[in-house]
């Protein structure tokens, strides 16, 4: 089994009570979380990388527990390894191109200097044909670049797994065919898992050999692409 | 005229170690207060507030209470390492610090809190540790706001007055500064003195904005 997560999550504050109760089972290697906004996708993918801490479960990657309330583990998201995706990118703004993908490469306390040079980097760079922009800052990117470096940083750390938080959301139609097919390409060469989420319905048609629905806050129906799933 | 440049240098010194102090106590503190919850935590950013609106004078006279021999923090001190705050630089270093520590801890905090939290989470599925998540993003993007603070912590403490005389008093060459050498000055009708010390001062002031204007970096820190 790839994923095994069955979470819940009490949200509250002044405006809103949300309750968050998701279960799913899967060995899709490209996992589609597919659901309206504020149906508590993020939330899910979030509890996933370790980033918010359900109240109850457990999320288990290929067997490995990330998350087990009763045995009391709770990996921290530097221990998960696994590389997440943000809907807005969430590329370093103080940072060159080329500095935010060397970033996971340099552990210490400093940032990677202005022109480290990786093999992999540079491997990246080529691969989303980022060399022209890649010393330049984010906010000097089109959205193309921007998705595009985001991907970079967070594989060049050699991820267990790919999460993605609406990929494509934020670009207009003709790149995002275009993007969706480089994303299918390259899951395929790094062969790690992903689990992408989105509220469109040509990204599932796209990506998933496995959907998982997701209203208000629970699962509600899995469909699986047998095909796809096929030994 | 040369006790003027002694002055300055005494005045330079004292603003420059109550700077440094700020950028550290300052800059933690912000963060803290920024990212934890813990009950009093308005009460606290209140009271480390005080020193803004307190009059000088009256935090001299605290610090006197609680750094003096019969204090508790001064007969400690004196008891245990012979060491004697009051009339000494050191004690004005420590006058400078608090009345300027509000301008630091202030502009720090609303730095850090106006740091976006999610890429502090980018950093930490890249696998970087807290403290470098710390120091290799949420610094770097609060640094601009910080320096601002710091900045203005520098000259509030280069001018301090009121808490420096109470706790230092106005010993020249050991503890007068700038500010109350032109006061001794004034008072003791030396018009000449006062004057050069008044020009001196300016100077240093509009320099020390110069630098500050220079030093400011572009609209991101660490941008060229």
């Amino acid at each position: 089994m790839i994923w095994d997560v069955d979470v819940r999550k009490h949200f509250e504050n002044s405006k809103r009570s949300f309750k968050l109760d998701v279960r799913f089972r899967s060995n899709a290697r490209r996992l589609v979380l597919f659901g309206p906004s504020g149906a508590g996708k993020s939330q899910t993918l979030k509890i996933i990388a370790g980033l918010s801490a359900p109240d109850y479960g457990h999320v288990r990657l290929e067997g490995l527990a990330l998350f087990d309330h009763l045995a009391r583990i709770d990996m921290r998201p530097q221990q998960r390894a696994l590389a997440y995706v943000f809907q807005d990118y969430a590329l370093f703004p103080h940072l060159t191109v080329l500095q935010n993908i060397a970033f996971a490469l340099h552990p210490g306390l400093m940032n990677p200097r202005r022109n480290v040079r990786h093999d992999s980097v540079t491997r990246w760079l080529e691969t989303f044909h980022l060399e022209p922009v890649a010393h330049q800052y984010p906010e000097q990117l089109s959205g193309g670049q921007h998705q595009r470096a985001a991907l970079a940083r967070a594989v060049v750390a050699e991820p267990r797994a790919l999460l993605l938080d609406e990929p494509f959301a934020a670009l207009d139609r003709a790149l995002r065919a275009h993007l969706r097919q480089e994303l299918v390409e390259l899951q395929s060469q790094l062969n790690i898992p992903l689990i992408l989420i989105t509220h469109d319905q040509e990204d599932v048609d796209c990506f998933a050999d496995a959907v998982i629905h997701i209203q208000d806050g629970r699962t509600i129906e899995e469909t699986v692409d047998h095909d796809a799933l096929a030994p | 005229m040369e006790n003027a440049w002694i002055a300055l240098s005494l005045t330079l010194k004292v603003a420059g170690w109550a700077t440094a102090l700020n950028l550290v106590f300052g800059v933690a503190i912000g963060f803290v207060l920024a990212r934890k919850r813990f009950p009093g935590r308005d009460l606290l950013d209140a009271l480390l507030t005080l020193p803004l609106v307190m009059p000088p004078t009256v935090l001299g006279y605290y610090l006197l209470v609680v750094l003096g021999r019969h204090g508790p923090i001064g007969g400690w001190l004196q008891e245990n390492f012979g060491i004697n705050l009051i009339f000494s630089w050191q004690g004005a270093v420590i006058a400078a610090t608090i009345v300027a520590f509000p301008l630091v801890f202030k502009s720090a905090r609303a730095a850090f809190e106006a740091v976006d939290p999610q890429f502090e989470q980018a950093a930490r599925v890249l696998r970087i540790s807290e403290i470098a998540v710390f120091f290799r993003v949420t610094l770097p993007l609060a640094w601009r706001g910080i320096l601002a603070g710091v900045l203005l912590a520098f000259a509030r403490a280069t001018g301090e007055f009121g808490a420096t005389l109470m706790v230092a008093g106005s010993i020249p060459g050991k503890t007068q500064t700038l500010s109350i050498a032109v006061y001794e000055a004034v008072q003791a009708g030396q018009d000449d003195v006062a004057n050069f010390l008044v020009l001196v001062t300016s100077v240093t002031c509009i320099t020390v904005l110069l630098a500050a204007g220079r030093l400011a970096p572009g609209r991101i820190a660490g941008q060229p």
